[in-house]
């Protein structure tokens, strides 16, 4: 029956993401470099921050270009709990991720009044305005930013001596539990909902849908998701401050992999950041030790080869549906 | 025994200084097949509007089985029994047909499954089944038009509004599209049709109501309506009245 054409695309995505996931549970075993092992880290970081940006961004098509405010929010948590009050960070990502969620909200009640751009703008004044904020204010050490002491070995507290490979998993775990977020949500009731907000807003109110409340639920998973990427960022970096947890460099990445992997699609974000993070991570080694800004060239001009050689995404090379099925092909 | 599905009480809207209906008052019984027409800016899309909920009119009322439903939006107007297509086809193009119509579903069911069943119901009903996993932006014109009649349909509407539904289709297509819209009424759905092209719903329609000028000209069957000199006047012009 012809009505199996999703039920079984999903189903070959979900067997596509179990295999993914054990060859990634298995990468960094013969990896006895740990730049590289920390490389393959961020990478998975990133990948499941963009993922979560690609919830509202690409199925809802509403661009943020403020997701670093989730992502620093989630960081500072997570630290100012364990630091201060001794709350284990395996509890303390989720009690910022609560509060991404909640932050993203209050930006969403004003800024989902504006339209297209309009919305893009504000939160990227909205995320810099509270870097502003946060360079000066003193309950957060203002510019000087939060340390986090390593005390002892422990998973409860995400604290690791040989750093790398136990982050690999919590980062590996963070990347696979968002992809399976958006799996679930690509067939739900809200995926189909924030798909048709995107495409066209009046003829999704003719069929019933609802469309401030579903943005604003996108933007609160989202921020929630990033959040708790922030959290465990500081964990594995062990120190956080405006500029790495708040930047609008920072709001850039969250977004860049998503955008050169295919906006709104399941496997662009991780595509995305599996090209992206190793180049701009190799490029500031290799080249941007000189601070003459030639690694950002690199990454530039790759975006913009990217942007022209493949404008649905890198999907779109392996013949996945970009979006709709066939849509890449057809357009190509 | 008059049944009205939909009343219209002394609806009026205007946009600026330019008043796009004044007083307009009928009744659409339940069941039939009315025709909304008249000359371009007689006022039809606005009504239309007011009718879905995306307008609201600033005065007079519009009640759904006796239930206001004017000034509601268009979401709750869905909700409470309204379908409708558009005149420029507003297809979501980044999804397939059978998505299309699921969202359209989802108006009434939560589960994916159960949305699906039914989307892929409303296809075949519509003529759609071979398209049900084409992206909706590669269907030909009249697809899209039927596209929009199953979107609609799959929100389980009380009445349907289409609006220029038949416009710019050959006349082959034309008539499978009055096909279509015979057999949704045989489902026991109220159509009101928007056209601007008389000749096309005659055959088709029930009863018409003629606006022009924002005021409602004639109601009546269509072959009343054809012979009312004002009618003749507003569309031909004087010289044409016997």
């Amino acid at each position: 029956m012809r009505a199996n054409a999703i039920t079984r695309r999903r189903r070959r995505e979900l067997i596509g993401g179990g295999v993914l996931l054990i060859l990634l549970a298995l990468l960094p075993l013969p990896i006895a470099n740990v730049y590289l092992r920390g490389l393959i880290v961020l990478t998975l970081l990133y990948a499941g921050l963009s993922q979560g940006w690609n919830i509202l961004g690409g199925y809802c098509g509403q661009i943020s270009l403020g997701h670093a405010l989730y992502f620093g929010i989630g960081a500072y948590a997570s630290a100012i709990l364990f630091t201060r009050y001794g709350v284990p960070p395996t509890l303390g990502i989720f009690a910022g991720g609560a509060l991404g969620a909640l932050a993203a909200l209050l930006v969403g009640w004003p800024c989902f009044r504006l339209s297209g751009h309009y919305y893009a703008i504000a939160t990227l004044v909205v995320g810099m305005m509270v870097l502003l904020l946060v360079q000066n204010w003193g309950f957060v050490n203002a510019a000087m930013g939060i340390t986090i002491p390593f005390r002892m070995q422990s998973w409860e507290d995400l604290e690791f001596r040989v750093a790398v490979l136990p982050f690999h998993y919590v980062m590996l775990a963070y990347a696979a539990i968002v992809w399976l977020i958006a799996w679930v949500v690509e067939g739900s009731r809200w995926g189909f909902i924030w798909r048709a907000v995107k495409d066209d807003v009046a003829a999704a109110e003719s069929l019933a849908v609802r469309v401030f409340p579903s943005k604003m639920a996108a933007a609160a998973i989202s921020g929630g998701i990033t959040a708790v990427g922030g959290g465990l960022y500081a964990q594995y970096i062990g120190f956080i401050d405006p500029d790495s947890g708040l930047g609008l460099s920072l709001s850039v990445l969250i977004a860049l992999p998503a955008v050169v992997g295919g906006v709104g699609t399941l496997w662009g974000p991780l595509l995305g950041a599996a090209v992206l993070i190793p180049v701009q991570q190799l490029s500031v080694a290799w080249l941007g030790g000189a601070g003459n800004g030639v690694d950002l060239m690199i990454y530039g001009a790759l975006i913009m080869a990217l942007a022209l050689a493949r404008p649905q995404g890198l999907v779109s090379l392996f013949g996945i549906r970009s979006q709709a099925g066939g849509e890449a092909v057809d357009r190509a | 025994m008059p049944d009205p599905v939909l009343q219209i009480r002394s609806v009026s809207k205007s946009f600026g200084s330019v008043a796009a209906n004044i007083d307009v008052t009928f009744d659409v019984e339940r069941g039939e097949i009315l025709g909304l027409i008249g000359p371009n800016g007689a006022g039809k899309s606005s009504l239309f509007n007011s009718i879905a909920g995306a307008d609201t009119p600033d005065r007079g009322e519009i009640l759904l089985d006796g239930r206001r439903i004017s000034g509601l939006g268009a979401v709750a107007c869905t909700r409470l029994g309204i379908g409708r297509t558009f005149q420029v086809v507003r297809s979501f193009d980044s999804m397939t047909v059978l998505e299309n119509v699921m969202v359209g579903a989802f108006a009434r069911v939560r589960r994916a499954r159960q949305a699906m069943a039914r989307a892929l119901e409303v296809i075949v009903f519509c003529g759609l089944g071979g398209r049900a996993d084409v992206p909706a932006h590669s269907l030909t014109p009249p697809e899209k038009r039927r596209l929009e009649v199953a979107r609609g349909l799959a929100t389980e509407p009380r009445v349907l509004l289409l609006d220029e539904m038949l416009t710019g289709l050959t006349p082959t297509e034309a008539q499978a599209g009055m096909e279509l819209i015979r057999a949704v009424r045989a489902r026991g759905i109220t159509i009101v049709m928007v056209e601007h092209v008389m000749e096309v719903l005659l055959p088709l329609i029930d009863r018409a109501v003629v606006l022009h000028l924002g005021r409602k000209l004639a109601e009546g069957s269509p072959a009343e309506v054809v012979r009312n000199p004002d009618v003749i006047r507003a569309y031909l012009g004087d010289r044409y009245v016997s």
